[in-house]
C-alpha cells in the first residue's frame, strides 16, 4: 500500500529529470551552463536565509564572544573599539582569581546534584504514571506547573519561602523545634538552597522526555520479561533501564547544557552570595560584565567562554558515547 | 502604530534638516574661527530646529508624568522636539557605552553619579567646560561625584541619599527618645532596649551589590574609614558593628540579601524600630500605617555621617556633528537652573543641588530639613579622586561585608582579604 501510493510520484520525478537532461542537449552548451548555473543559484538562494540566519545569530556572536575575551577592553577602548590583542591574559587573569576555584566547584556541584536528582525523581515519576491510572493525567499536568512558570516567578517565591525570618520553610521547621537555618544568608547553605530551587524546577522536563521515551518501549518486551520472571525492581534494572538508554542519554546532556548555565535562578535568589558562596560561572561571568559599575568585558567573555567549553566537551562525550553505541 | 510610523518619518525629516544645519554651522564656526558651540546654535535655530534625544534612568515616569512634561516643555524653549527614553538604572551604563561605541549617543544622558566617572573614562561625555554649563551654584559635595581628573562631566540634576527612618510607636513601646541617637553606641544601646520590648532593632540592605556597598558607606566613611584602605581599624569597626548587631539579633539574618526596597518590605511591616533607607521612601513612609521619623545617620564618635550621595548628573554626550551641543547645552540648562531646579527637583523627589534652592525646598516643606542636611553631609562615591577605582573597590567591599555577616570570615579577616583585592584591582 504504501509502496504503491509512493511510486507514481517518484516516476513523474524521474521523467521531468529526464526532460530537463534531455532539453539542453536541443538548446546547446551554453545553455547547459546557464541552466546548471541557475539551478546551482537558486539553490544558494534556498540555503541563503539558513547560512545568513546562522551567521548573524550564532557564528558572529560566538566569533565576537572570543575576540572579547582575547583583547584587553577597558571601557574606553570598547568605545574606541582599538582594544589591544592581548591573547590568553584575560583567561590567566580569570583563572588566577581567588574566585576561579570556588566558582567552578560551585558549578560541578550545582550541576552534578542537580542532574542527579532531577533525573532519579523524573525517571521514578514517569515509571510511576506509566501506569495509568485515574486522574493520572490530572496530575502529571500539574507536576508540570514549575516548568511552565517564569523563572522570575519561581525563583522569587523560593527565596520567599526560604527567607531566614519570615520564610515558610523556617516557620515549619520550628514548628518542629528546629533552629532557623539561613538557607539563603549562610555560606553553608546558600548553594544547597538555589540547588534545591533548581531541581524542583527541573524535574518536569525529565518528567515529560523520560515518560515518552519509556511509551516507546514496545509492551511485547514487558510481557516478554514478565513471562521469563523478571518482575519489579528486576525488570526496571535489566529491561526497562537498558532499552532507556539513548532517551537516558539525551535527557541527561540537554539538563546538563541547561544547568550549566543555570543564572536567573542563582540571581534572583542570591545574587551569588553571600560573598562567592553559590557564585557559578554563569553569575560570575554576568557579574564581572554587568553586575559592577565598571564592567570588565574581557574576563567576562572569557569565563562565558570556559562555560562554552566545558558544555561542549560533554555534548562531545555523547557523541562519542552514541557512535560506540550504533558501532556496537 | 500609525502614529509611530509617522512619528519616525518626522523625526527621519528632522535629522535631514539637523545634518543639513550641522553643514551650515561647521562653515560659520569655521569663519568665526573656531568659535565652536555658540556659532553651531544659532544656525541650527535657523534651520528650525530638530529632534533632540535624551536618555533617562526613570522608566517609572510615562507620557503622561511631570517629569516628561518638563523636558518637552525645555524642548520647546530651546525649539526642538525632545525625543525621551527611559532605561532602567543598571541597564543605562551599558546602553550609553554601546550607544557611543555605535556612535549614536544621545543628547542629552542622565545617569547615576557613580557611573559618570565611567563613562567619562571611556571618552563618551564631554566636560561642563567644553559646553559651557554653569555649575557655580552647585554644592561642592555633590559636583565631585561628576569630577574626575580636574574637569567636571555633568551638572547633578538632584541629590538624595540615606538616613535612618525610625517607628516612632516602637520606639515609644522601648522607651528609646530618636533625639538621643547622636553616636554607634547610643544607637546600639537603642537596639539593644527595642530587642528587650520584644520588636525588631533595624533593617538595611548588605546585598552582594552596589546597592549593599551604597548601604554600607554611611557607617565605614562614620567610622573615619577611607575607602583606599578597607582594612584599616576604623574600617573594621564599621563591619564588626553591623556583625555584631546580627549576631545579637538586632538586625535580622536577611539583610545579606536584602534589597533596598526589601529591606523597606520589612520595615513596613511595622516591626522594627530602625530602617537605613533613601528620600525616595518619603512617599511609602506616608502610607506605611503608622507614626515615622527620621534622623540623620550618626558616625561613630557623634555627629551626621557622610552618607553616599545618590542622583543623577545630566551630561551631554560627544556628538560627531558637534553644533548639535548649542542646543543640548539649552536643553541642560533648562533643566538644571536655578529656576527650574525647584521644578525639577520636586517632580523627581530629590533635594536640590543648590544651597539657594534647598532653602525653597524646605520652606515649602519642613520635613525636607533633615534631608537637606543629609545631604550636605554627604559624599560622592566616586569622590576623593578615586573615579574609575571605586568600582573596584566597591566589589570587594560589598563581599568583604558579606562574609563578616555571614559568618565565614571574621570582620578583621574579611576586611583584610577585601583590600588585599582591592589593591591588585586598582593596580
Amino acid at each position: 500500500m504504501n509502496h504503491a501510493t509512493q511510486t507514481p510520484p517518484a516516476a513523474v520525478a524521474g521523467e521531468r529529470r529526464g526532460r530537463d537532461r534531455a532539453a539542453p542537449s536541443r538548446g546547446g552548451r551554453r545553455g547547459v551552463v546557464r541552466r546548471r548555473w541557475a539551478g546551482q543559484w537558486t539553490a544558494w538562494a534556498f540555503l541563503a536565509p539558513v547560512v545568513v540566519y546562522l551567521l548573524i545569530f550564532y557564528a558572529y556572536p560566538l566569533y565576537r564572544n572570543i575576540e572579547l575575551s582575547l583583547r584587553n577592553y577597558t571601557v574606553r577602548s570598547f568605545v574606541q573599539g582599538d582594544a589591544p590583542f592581548t591573547g590568553l591574559a584575560n583567561y590567566a587573569k580569570v583563572v588566577g582569581d581567588a574566585t576561579f576555584g570556588p566558582a567552578l566547584w560551585h558549578t560541578v556541584v550545582f550541576t552534578v546534584v542537580s542532574l542527579a536528582f532531577q533525573f532519579t525523581i523524573g525517571l521514578a515519576l514517569a515509571v510511576f504514571f506509566t501506569r495509568n491510572f485515574r486522574l493520572s493525567a490530572t496530575l502529571r499536568a500539574l507536576f508540570l506547573v514549575p516548568w511552565l512558570l517564569p523563572l522570575i516567578v519561581s525563583s522569587s517565591t523560593w527565596s520567599w519561602m526560604l527567607n531566614s525570618d519570615s520564610g515558610v520553610v523556617n516557620a515549619v521547621l520550628a514548628a518542629f523545634g528546629i533552629g532557623p537555618v539561613h538557607w539563603l544568608t549562610s555560606p553553608d547553605w546558600s548553594l544547597w538552597s538555589v540547588t534545591i530551587a533548581n531541581i524542583w524546577i527541573g524535574i518536569p522536563f525529565n518528567l515529560v522526555v523520560l515518560y515518552s521515551g519509556l511509551q516507546a518501549i514496545d509492551p511485547a518486551i514487558d510481557e516478554a520479561a514478565a513471562l521469563d520472571g523478571a518482575v519489579g525492581w528486576r525488570r526496571f534494572r535489566s529491561v526497562t533501564f537498558p532499552l532507556l538508554r539513548p532517551v537516558s542519554a539525551i535527557t541527561l546532556l540537554l539538563g546538563l547544557v541547561y544547568t550549566l548555565k543555570v543564572f536567573d535562578i542563582i540571581w534572583i535568589m542570591t545574587k551569588g552570595g553571600p560573598s562567592t558562596s553559590s557564585t557559578t560561572f554563569a553569575t560570575w561571568s554576568y557579574r564581572l560584565g554587568f553586575g559592577n559599575l565598571l564592567p570588565a568585558f574581557g574576563p567576562g567573555a572569557a569565563v562565558g567562554n570556559l562555560l562554552i567549553v566545558m558544555a561542549l566537551v560533554f555534548g562531545l562525550i555523547y557523541i562519542r558515547m552514541q557512535r560506540r553505541q550504533v558501532a556496537a | 502604530m500609525g502614529s509611530a510610523a509617522v512619528g519616525r518619518r518626522a523625526a527621519g525629516l528632522g535629522l535631514a534638516a539637523l545634518a543639513a544645519a550641522g553643514g551650515l554651522a561647521g562653515c560659520s564656526s569655521s569663519n568665526d574661527g573656531g568659535g565652536g558651540g555658540g556659532g553651531g546654535g544659532t544656525a541650527s535655530q535657523a534651520a528650525g530646529g530638530g529632534t533632540y534625544t535624551i536618555w533617562d534612568p526613570y522608566p517609572q515616569y510615562d507620557k503622561d508624568s511631570e517629569w516628561v512634561k518638563l523636558l518637552t516643555q525645555c524642548g520647546t524653549q530651546a525649539g526642538v522636539t525632545v525625543e525621551r527614553t527611559g532605561y532602567d538604572t543598571t541597564d543605562l551604563t551599558n546602553k550609553s557605552l554601546l550607544a557611543a561605541q555605535q556612535g549614536n549617543a544621545p543628547d542629552v544622558l542622565i545617569v547615576d553619579n557613580p557611573v559618570v566617572s565611567t563613562l567619562a573614562e571611556a571618552g563618551v561625555l564631554t566636560t561642563t567646560e567644553e559646553n559651557k554649563l554653569d555649575t557655580s551654584a552647585i554644592a561642592p559635595n555633590l559636583l565631585a561625584a561628576g569630577q574626575s581628573g580636574g574637569k567636571t562631566y555633568g551638572v547633578p540634576i538632584g541629590a538624595n541619599t540615606l538616613a535612618l527612618y525610625y517607628n516612632s510607636d516602637v520606639l515609644k513601646k522601648a522607651g528609646v527618645e530618636a533625639d538621643g541617637i547622636k553616636d554607634w553606641a547610643s544607637l546600639t544601646a537603642a537596639l539593644e532596649k527595642v530587642k528587650a520590648a520584644g520588636k525588631k532593632g533595624i533593617t538595611f540592605s548588605a546585598i552582594g551589590t552596589e546597592e549593599g556597598s551604597f548601604q554600607f558607606l554611611p557607617w565605614f566613611w562614620g567610622s573615619g574609614a577611607n575607602l583606599t584602605k578597607l582594612d584599616s581599624p576604623e574600617g573594621v569597626s564599621a563591619v564588626a558593628l553591623w556583625t555584631d548587631w546580627l549576631k545579637k539579633g538586632y538586625a535580622p539574618n536577611s539583610v545579606i540579601n536584602n534589597t533596598q526596597t526589601t529591606s523597606w518590605q520589612e520595615f513596613a511591616t511595622g516591626d522594627f524600630a530602625f530602617a537605613e533607607n533613601g528620600t525616595w521612601q518619603l512617599a511609602n513612609a506616608e502610607k506605611a500605617g503608622f507614626a515615622y521619623g527620621i534622623i540623620p545617620i550618626p558616625s561613630k564618635g557623634g555627629g551626621t555621617a557622610p552618607a553616599p550621595t545618590g542622583g543623577e548628573f545630566v551630561s551631554i554626550p560627544v556628538q560627531k556633528d558637534t553644533a548639535r551641543y548649542a542646543t543640548s547645552q539649552k536643553l541642560v540648562t533648562c533643566l538644571t537652573s536655578t529656576d527650574n531646579s525647584l521644578t525639577t527637583t520636586t517632580t523627581l523627589s530629590y533635594i536640590a543641588p543648590t544651597e539657594q534652592v534647598q532653602a525653597k525646598q524646605v520652606e515649602q516643606n519642613a520635613a525636607l530639613k533633615v534631608w537637606v542636611e543629609a545631604v550636605k553631609a554627604a559624599k560622592g562615591r566616586t569622590s576623593d579622586n578615586l573615579g574609575t577605582k571605586y568600582p573596584k573597590i566597591s566589589e570587594p567591599m560589598w563581599g568583604g561585608v558579606q562574609a563578616a555577616l555571614s559568618g565565614s570570615k571574621s570582620p578583621q579577616q574579611a576586611m583584610a582579604d577585601a583590600q588585599s583585592a582591592a589593591a591588585s584591582a586598582t593596580q
